[in-house]
């Protein structure tokens, strides 16, 4: 322990007399050596775990395969099946839905929250605290919390969530709102308390109503976290899988199975059909891909209006 | 105007705290069911358990026995602990080195990194459980290092962003005072990273901690399941479904969970804050 002290007390006068520029090599060259102990046990367990999955995902998802020794190159048919399987096809456009219909409703709620948590309330820090809590609850388990709420409301009804598509539907909205608001929430309070508070009272002079600032001021300086949770929303709404799993498992009939269920399905649950799950995920890859790419765009635009 | 502005206060601390109690009820509903008898869950579940449905802690002992959940959760912090620890040392040392080492393949590594959280799960959960079930990578030790290779990313891509903000002199003044890049990394480095180690254990620890599918396709169901494992079997299995041991798990799986958040709360916060950026 005693070096750290050491260290932050420390005035170097060395370092004055050799300059940083030829030190900055030397250092490198000496670091460098040791490569082997700083690099080697993250790229050999990234290369199991990430690199050569990858690659061969690639490959397999152009063979016919159910082992991969057996993998034989069959070009773009797998994808040709894809575009013929309408539950893939039903799959997609109901996760943009989803996407949709999540995006607004949490963001929408996550500000109003933030936004009256940033006034001077009693007990901010205790509803914070709640708000936030769902966000750690892992998805199986969230899915099984919800299954028995709803079956206890739906019970009255004579009906359940795996009988109706469009309740499965706006139940895995629910659950997800639930869980996500809260984290939301928190990006939005910090956002909202970086405005500078001598914009607002110049506004306030200036006579603005209430929502005159909320949509002429505070919006517009909070597009970058909105921004951010309008992605992150996005890109969760589409990788949806075990809450989905849990709550519905896709009843009935596949009608609530969300993109990367779909796939998993297409895995795991049809002998022959691994090539065409592969290929699934390489689509599903893709347009995850592509929202992380729009994201960069619009967060690079901002500043450059900044 | 003052009148004003505290009535609506008034107001609005009412609606939230309306809006709080709704928030944790699901919680609670599940926690009350967990000691009522499994007959009469289903069916009615907002009731409070009464002297005619309560068992006391028989779901708890039927999940502890029948499906294994101790065992499970066992594992469970292993493979969290394990993971979380190896991910922390690995990862800052390998995002400190590519760093302050400029060479083409210290580039790719970062490359790769940034790339690989973007990719989602589905795309590679086919081919990783062959790779991990070709290497003998399926049982707890194993799956460490799967976890190793899948966190790296956001691991690695959370270090950088960090080490580019530490000064370069002190460091310099270690190795010039004849520290090697070890001690320099270990006792220089290290203490100054405090911070972003919390940040990258915590979100390291709340993804590994509720995984469901990853450590299901990866390991030796037979032999080795973890709690979100074991209920979703209980759930799946046909035949007869013991709703009062899946209310007993939901709960036993929660309370970790709970402990964890309110005794590190301001931290994962800011951590949460923190990993916004991944996207």
């Amino acid at each position: 322990m005693h070096e750290t002290g050491w260290v932050a007390g420390y005035t170097w006068p060395v370092s004055y007399y050799y300059g940083n520029t030829l030190l900055g090599v030397n250092m490198q060259k000496n670091i460098k050596k040791y490569w082997p102990v700083f690099t080697l046990p993250v790229m050999a367990a990234f290369a199991i775990g990430f690199v050569i999955p990858f690659a061969m995902g690639i490959y397999l998802s152009f063979t016919k395969f159910t082992t991969v020794k057996d993998a034989q190159w069959v070009g773009l048919s797998n994808y040709a099946k894809l575009l013929a399987d309408q539950t893939y096809l039903h799959s997609f456009f109901l996760t943009v839905a989803f996407a949709a219909v999540t995006i607004i409703l949490i963001n929408v709620i996550a500000f109003a929250i933030a936004m009256a948590l940033t006034k001077e309330l009693k007990g901010t820090n205790i509803f914070r605290t709640v708000f936030f809590m769902p966000n750690l609850i892992g998805g199986i388990v969230l899915g099984y919390i919800w299954q028995l709420i709803f079956s206890g409301i739906l019970v009255h009804f004579n009906t359940a969530l795996n009988l109706d598509a469009r309740l499965g539907f706006w139940g895995l909205v629910i659950l997800v709102c639930w869980q996500q608001i809260g984290y939301m929430m928190i990006i939005y309070i910090s956002g909202l308390q970086a405005i500078p508070t001598d914009v607002m009272e110049a506004a306030e002079i200036d006579g603005a109503s209430s929502w005159q600032k909320l949509f002429k001021v505070t919006i517009p300086m909070m597009m970058p976290s909105i921004t951010i949770c309008t992605f992150l929303t996005l890109t969760n709404g589409f990788k949806l899988f075990d809450q989905n799993l849990a709550l519905t498992g896709g009843a009935p009939m596949k009608q609530t199975e969300l993109m990367a269920l779909n796939i998993y399905y297409t895995f795991y649950g049809r002998v022959g059909f691994e090539g065409v799950g592969q290929a699934k995920a390489v689509i599903f890859f893709i347009i995850v891909m592509a929202m992380a790419f729009l994201q960069q765009y619009f967060t690079k635009q901002k500043e450059v209006q900044q | 105007m003052k009148e004003k502005s505290t009535m609506s206060q008034k107001m609005g601390t009412t609606f939230l705290s309306f809006l709080c109690i709704f928030w944790v009820m699901p919680v609670f509903v599940v926690l009350w069911n967990s000691f009522k008898n499994k007959n009469s869950i289903n069916l009615m579940p907002f009731e409070l358990p009464n002297a005619e449905t309560f068992v006391g802690a028989e779901n708890y002992l039927a999940a502890i026995d029948k499906y294994g959940l101790l065992q499970s959760v066992g594992w469970t912090v292993f493979i969290t602990v394990g993971s979380v620890a190896a991910i922390l040392l690995f990862c800052s040392m390998c995002g400190w080195f590519i760093t302050r080492v400029k060479t083409w393949w210290t580039k790719l590594i970062y490359v790769l990194c940034l790339f690989s959280m973007v990719v989602p799960f589905q795309m590679v959960m086919y081919t990783l459980s062959l790779v991990a079930n070709m290497l003998h990578l399926t049982n707890p030790w194993g799956i460490i290092i799967v976890y190793l290779g899948f966190g790296a990313g956001l691991a690695i891509f959370m270090f950088t962003g960090f080490v580019r903000s530490i000064p370069i002199e002190i460091e310099e003044a270690a190795m010039i005072d004849g520290c090697t890049p070890l001690q320099t990394f270990f006792k220089i480095v290290v203490p100054i990273m405090k911070p972003t180690y919390i940040s990258v254990g915590i979100l390291q620890t709340m993804w590994i901690w509720n995984d469901f599918l990853l450590p299901y396709l990866v390991l030796d169901l037979n032999k080795y399941k973890t709690i979100s494992i074991v209920i979703q079997y209980m759930k799946g299995s046909y035949g007869s479904v013991d709703m009062g041991a899946i209310m007993a798990a939901l709960i036993l799986a929660l309370i970790p969970v709970v402990i964890f958040y309110l005794s590190c709360q301001k931290y994962i916060i800011k951590g949460v804050a923190a990993g916004a950026v991944k996207g």
